[in-house]
């Protein structure tokens, strides 16, 4: 029993012809081949990640020289150590091959990276997600202890922490870092996820979940959390190259990881104020090795967020 | 205004305090104990009653709560305890490297507005002109680049170029306001780098989106020159949020501030900050994040302040 | 006016306007080679739905199009013997705001919020009269008191955000006046306000034109106010105009199936209903790739092959003046109107019978919401009466339609029947059950919503299927997967749709067959009674009808009752048994439909009606209305005693002392007002 004829045209959405909104929806496909076509910048990010995450696990194969391997025919101090045909990117003060420095230095880049973002991400959203939907007096009390958190700069709690948790080296991985690296994010991912989670609770669709008798965890985990997934992913990707670039600082500084734990910060730190002039490459491409990463991932995180999200203010 | 601007004062306060609070007992978690490191420092093995009585000579043996109000009462007297290495006044200690690194921080945001600004605005207005391209690939560079290792290649370029550095015994600003301009015109450029590409973004984005708005339509269908629709149309609405980031952003300087008294070898309290944490030195720890986060506190103020002045909305509630 | 005057007060002749936007979809021609004229002092109304163009046409006449992506060409814009599209930029900017001005749809967003409304009035003066800033500030204190303002001197000061919505608009129009210009553009200036307030600002409007002799195009999807205040009218279809003459003739005498059709599918707010409302079906074309020919061809109920030759625009039958249509058989249009859209007998189906049980009882309901004001350094708590001691009852196959403007609390009051909102007071008894926030879940299947808006009502990450599944699922209304996919498809059948769009995601249906996937959501669960928040009002007039009948058939085969929440009058009345008149939470009457329409009771009830356009000029030609004065008061500061008191004609200083009871006018007919005597 049809009521009215079915409506079959499915001409693209509405077109909104008022001047400044003209633009035909496309109803936005999620397929990567799609990915591929309207985000360019984001595709070249993925690549270079892939390609440093590729090295970092190969690293053994991939790398022409053991990172340790001592050189001294290789160092600048002896006055060698120049870019070559011997040494790709050159040798640094104790003649160890830099490249083969750098593809190891990768590993605890992205291994620590990864592993800060996603733990302080997780735990700030579940946070964020919590205090969105308690509401009330647990939600001011939430937004009050993130605002605490936020009155200090990253690096300033990070090495609060480093100063706080003992050292503690796991396959090779040091936890301390990554626990002084994702602590600072907890409180700025509580924040954007709670103001995504209070705006999709309004919607009306929500209202309509709650109309048809659905229970509270339905409602949280088939309603709501799939719509947090989009800031979700957008904040991880954008906080991998930050905490890259935390660990590399932290490194540097010496508070970082120690030797004989590979480490582009590292390698920055314990460069002598002569090598300036006589072994720029010591220092360069640690550097460049920081700035591709940390690039990679932001390219990435900006096209997601222009894909799936982009009112999201971060 | 006057109004809106007491009610924010008053509301600093119960957080600077939760700030002080805060940071008492984060810091009180530090494991080691900075007086045995100390006197082994010092004197080899040393047997435990010396670094007892070490400890309670220096007030570590009083019970916690005696400790947090003795901190707290001494702070509004501009007491912030002794350090726990030279066992001088903190505020002495801070204070003759404060000044330096303050210099600094101001400078560096002057310099990263003066540039971002322009540039932004440039930008967003000639959009999609390989200037734009151009602006926006240095931006994006800015929040890729470690700051420390910006810091190191300029210092390379300078020796390459001008064959020295600038003097490590920076003048006073007043006493010799060109060499010390000079001196700490590299450092803020290299921790303004990032800060200044934050802002140019903010800016080019916000200016795209207020001119995308409705009242810009008004405005040119009112028939004002152009010049006029963007400038007193756009800009002042395209600031608001662009003076928010500014506020925010200038954590990170704060926190770019600690490796870059490294890397320029600057005796600020950046690199107090570093010594404080390699010698365990808690009570110095303390009072250097106080003045961080305090700073911090009073920066956002003054944005919430300026923020206030140029949007009516806050300041008159319907 | 006869031929020669005409022709010498025309002041707009625009001669094949086309307008292309290049979009990265490909090149969508949004207006397409329209010409159409406007005479001095004349009101032209340019009507069509969504993406027809008629906003566009303004803005390319304005020249606000943003170059980059929009290409604006003509044979000719002649505005007052100069031609538009070849005028250089900087002489185009003379014009705009001063010869000719433009106000806009939105006026929160349409005044800059950092700028005094006084600075944005005295900007044109300064700019193109050349005053100084204090001759501005004087003329800007005597235009704010020509569009109606009090208090100008402290208004000028001010900023936006702290005038209300009407406002704000006739601030707008102040700004549109300042230069006295010859022609004012208004692109639906009074959509988003509420219905005494729209009227309040097209009297104005008109007033203005007539009294300053300034030519206005009024640009609107509303008929009503196309039949009330306009002299011409130009439909649009699709990017291009499909029909073009006065107002008797396009009203009186359509020619066009597409006008006949836009006719025939309104609900009339002064006549009792009819019958179903004729619907035109499908949606129209995709401007990316529009089809050959005729663009109204798929929806029309007579085309024909001829229809695959794009008609030409001909004097419409009959007619000797400017009256032209473009279509094949407009004669043929002209002359079967009533039936085009189906036969007489198959449109008029009678409104299904209610029985007597009482399935909804609402007993007291108060609904305050409990806030903090910050005002300096301490906050204080105030109530906002959302819903001030409402009691209704709705009875089984019965529509209640709820009816007021912004703030009556009729969204508050469905709310708080759903127990979305835990209400604040008040008993609601559902098939004699009292409900409480203990029984509420097991009432959930009986009692369903509809929501407004299409876009924001579905889950935008699940696909129509799964929406529609799961509250089977969780309800456990059919056994097993296959079980329930079948009842799925029934469901999208149901509604209309098409059991594959099951597969789809809700941003690739349309707003309308959202909307049906929304109705076939709440149809899941087998309801009894369903509340609809205002369903149709983010529609277009096309699909408004299409879902409005959609909502009867379903009422007529399932024995639904309806809680139907709107604003929009004859919407209510054509839907609706009874009616029930909110204000500022209060109700002010109740009734039977006709009767309440018919015979108004409450001054309210009757300024309500007064303020609505109805689609039929002679009608609107010939009315007496009394325009309420001032603005709807906030919620948050209401008036003591008869919250009505502050606008009502007949108001008198016991009014603001005594709340008035809901008396019996007559059986069943409620009237809140103490002048009006009880039976």
């Amino acid at each position: 029993m049809t009521v009215s004829a079915p409506t079959e045209n499915e001409s693209d959405a509405d077109i909104k012809t008022s001047a400044q909104q003209l633009k035909a929806e496309q109803p936005s496909r999620r397929t990567v081949s799609d990915f591929i076509k309207q985000q360019p910048l984001g595709t070249i990010g993925f690549l270079i990640i892939v390609i440093l995450f590729l090295s970092a696990i190969f690293a053994p194969d991939v790398a022409p020289y053991d990172p340790e391997e001592v050189d001294f025919m290789a160092s600048p101090a002896l006055g060698g150590g120049a870019p070559g045909s011997e040494h790709l990117l050159g040798g640094d003060a104790f003649g160890r091959d830099i490249l083969s420095r750098l593809i190891f230095g990768a590993r605890t880049a992205l291994s620590i990276g990864f592993f800060s973002a996603f733990i302080g991400c997780s735990i700030g959203a579940i946070i964020g997600i919590v205090s969105a939907f308690a509401g009330g007096k647990v939600d001011i009390l939430v937004q009050r202890g993130i605002d605490l958190l936020l009155s200090f700069p990253i690096i300033i709690l990070a090495i609060l922490v480093i100063a706080i948790v003992p050292k503690n080296v796991v396959f090779g991985i040091d936890i301390n870092v990554i626990i002084a690296i994702s602590i600072p994010f907890i409180p700025k991912c509580a924040r954007v996820i709670r103001s995504a989670a209070l705006s999709i609770v309004t919607l009306a669709y929500v209202d309509a979940a709650k109309a048809a008798g659905y229970k509270g965890s339905r409602i949280v985990f088939r309603h709501i959390l799939p719509n947090v997934v989009a800031p979700y992913l957008i904040l991880i990707t954008a906080y991998i190259g930050q905490a890259i670039l935390l660990e590399a600082s932290l490194s540097f500084l010496g508070l970082g990881v120690v030797e004989p734990t590979p480490s582009w910060g590292l390698m920055l730190a314990g460069v002598n104020s002569d090598y300036y002039i006589t072994a720029p490459w010591m220092i360069v491409f640690p550097g460049l090795a920081v700035t591709l990463a940390v690039f990679a991932f932001n390219l990435l995180g900006d096209s997601l967020r222009d894909w799936l999200d982009p009112k999201l203010k971060l | 205004m006057l109004r809106y601007t007491a009610q924010r004062l008053l509301l600093v306060i119960p957080t600077l305090i939760a700030v002080a609070v805060l940071v008492f007992f984060l810091v009180r978690v530090l494991p080691g104990d900075p007086v045995e490191v100390k006197l082994i420092g010092e004197f080899g093995d040393v047997n435990p009653e010396l670094i007892y009585k070490e400890r309670k000579r220096l007030g570590l043996e009083d019970p916690l709560h005696i400790q947090f109000v003795n901190f707290m009462v001494g702070l509004p007297q501009g007491d912030m305890g002794i350090s726990l290495v030279t066992e001088r006044p903190l505020t002495q200690e801070i204070g003759a490297r404060i000044t330096i690194s303050i210099e600094l921080a101001f400078f560096a945001t002057l310099l990263s507005v003066i540039i971002a600004f322009p540039l932004g605005t440039a930008a967003a207005l000639y959009r999609g002109t390989w200037f734009d391209y151009v602006i926006r690939i240095i931006t994006i560079g800015g929040l890729a680049v470690p700051s420390f290792w910006f810091g190191m290649l300029i210092i390379m370029a300078l020796l390459a170029t001008v064959g020295k550095l600038p003097s490590l015994d920076t003048a006073g600003l007043f006493e010799d306001p060109m060499a010390n301009l000079y001196t700490l015109f590299w450092p803020a450029l290299s921790v303004g780098y990032r800060y200044s590409s934050v802002i140019a973004r903010m800016l080019r984005s916000s200016i795209l989106e207020v001119l995308a708005e409705d009242y810009i339509r008004t405005a040119r269908a009112k028939g004002l020159y152009e010049r006029i629709v963007i400038v007193k149309h756009g800009m002042r609405n395209a600031l608001l949020p662009t003076v928010t980031v500014v506020g925010l952003e200038f954590a990170f300087l704060i926190g770019g501030l600690v490796v870059t008294e490294q890397v320029f070898n600057i005796n600020g309290i950046g690199k107090m900050f570093v010594e404080a944490v390699q010698f365990n030195d808690m009570t110095m720890l303390q009072g250097l994040v106080l003045i961080v986060a305090t700073s911090f506190v009073l920066i956002n103020l003054l944005v919430d302040l300026l923020y206030a002045a140029l949007d009516p909305r806050i300041r008159y509630q319907a | 006016m006869n031929d020669t005057q005409e022709k010498n007060d025309v002041l707009l002749d625009v001669e094949d306007l086309e307008v292309e936007f290049h979009t990265g979809a490909g090149v969508v021609r949004a207006v397409d080679g329209t010409s159409f004229k406007v005479h001095r002092g004349e009101f032209l109304s340019i009507v069509g739905e969504s993406g027809c163009g008629k906003s566009v046409t303004a803005l390319s006449l304005m020249r606000l199009l943003p170059r980059k992506t929009a290409a604006v060409k003509a044979k000719k814009i002649m505005f007052d013997g100069i031609d538009l599209s070849t005028l250089p930029e900087a002489e185009m900017r003379e014009l705009r705001g001063r010869h000719i001005s433009m106000i806009f749809q939105e006026p929160m967003t349409s005044l800059n919020p950092v700028l005094t409304i006084g600075d944005q009035i005295t900007e044109p003066l300064i700019t193109h009269l050349k005053m100084s800033q204090k001759e501005a500030d004087i003329r800007a204190i005597e235009l704010i008191n020509m569009v109606g303002i009090p208090d100008p001197e402290r208004r000028i000061t001010q900023y936006p955000h702290q005038f209300s919505g009407g406002m704000r608009q006739r601030a707008m129009i102040a700004i549109g006046l300042a230069c006295e210009p010859k022609l004012i553009i208004a692109d639906e200036p009074t959509t988003a306000l509420d219905v005494t307030i729209q009227a309040q600002i097209l009297e104005l409007l008109k007033d203005i034109s007539d009294r300053l002799g300034i030519a206005v195009i009024l640009i609107t999807h509303n008929l009503g106010v196309v039949a009330a205040y306009a002299d011409r009218v130009n439909v649009m279809y699709a990017a291009r105009i499909i029909e073009r003459g006065s107002s008797s003739n396009i009203f009186g005498a359509p020619a066009h199936p597409y006008t006949v059709g836009l006719m025939r599918s309104v609900p009339r707010l002064d006549k009792p209903r009819v019958g179903r409302l004729a619907t035109i079906e499908g949606m129209p074309p995709n401007l990316l790739a529009p089809p050959q020919g005729c663009r109204f061809r798929d929806r029309c109920p007579i085309a024909e092959q001829k229809c695959e030759e794009t008609p030409p625009t001909t004097t419409a039958p009959g007619t000797i003046e400017d009256h032209t249509v473009a279509c094949w058989k407009n004669e043929f249009a002209k002359e079967n109107a009533p039936i085009l859209y189906g036969s007489e007998t198959a449109i008029e189906k009678e409104k299904s019978a209610h029985g007597e049980k009482v399935l909804l009882n609402v007993n007291g309901l108060k609904q305050y919401f409990n806030i903090s004001i910050r005002e300096g350094l301490k906050s204080h708590k105030v109530d906002i009466r959302a819903v001030d001691d409402m009691s209704f009852n709705v009875r089984e196959g019965e529509t209640v339609g709820l009816v007021g403007e912004s703030g009556c609390g009729k969204t508050s009051a469905g709310r708080a029947i759903l127990h979305l909102d835990n209400p604040t007071a008040g008993n609601i008894e559902f098939d004699g059950n009292l409900l409480n926030g203990g029984n509420i879940a097991a009432v959930r299947r009986d009692m369903q919503v509809i929501f407004q808006d299409p876009f924001s009502s579905l889950n935008p990450r699940m696909k129509v299927g799964q929406i529609l599944e799961e509250p089977i699922k969780v309800h456990k209304l059919r056994d097993g997967k296959s079980a329930r996919l079948d009842r799925v498809a029934e469901l999208l059948t149901q509604v209309g749709l098409y059991p594959y769009m099951a597969d789809r995601y809700p941003h690739e249906l349309s707003g309308g067959q959202r909307q049906r996937v929304g109705i076939a959501r709440a149809l899941a669960l087998e309801p009894r009674l369903i509340i609809c928040d205002e369903p149709v009002s983010a529609l277009d007039v096309s699909v408004q009808a299409q879902i409005i009948n959609l909502l009867e058939d379903l009422q007529n085969d399932l024995g639904l009752a309806y809680v139907f929440i709107a604003h929009d009058l004859a919407v209510v009345r054509h839907i609706s048994h009874r009616v029930i008149v909110m204000y500022l939470g209060k109700v002010m009457e109740v009734g039977e439909g006709n009767t309440l329409y018919d015979n108004p009771q409450h001054p309210y009830t009757q300024a309500l009606l007064d303020a609505a356009p109805v689609p039929d000029p002679e009608i609107e030609r010939n009315r007496q209305r009394t325009i309420l004065e001032g603005d709807i008061p906030s919620p948050l500061n209401p008036p003591s005693g008869c919250v009505f008191s502050t606008r009502c004609p007949m108001v008198t200083d016991e009014c603001k002392s005594m709340v008035p009871e809901l008396n019996d006018f007559a059986l069943g007919h409620g009237v809140a007002c103490i002048k009006i005597g009880a039976s």
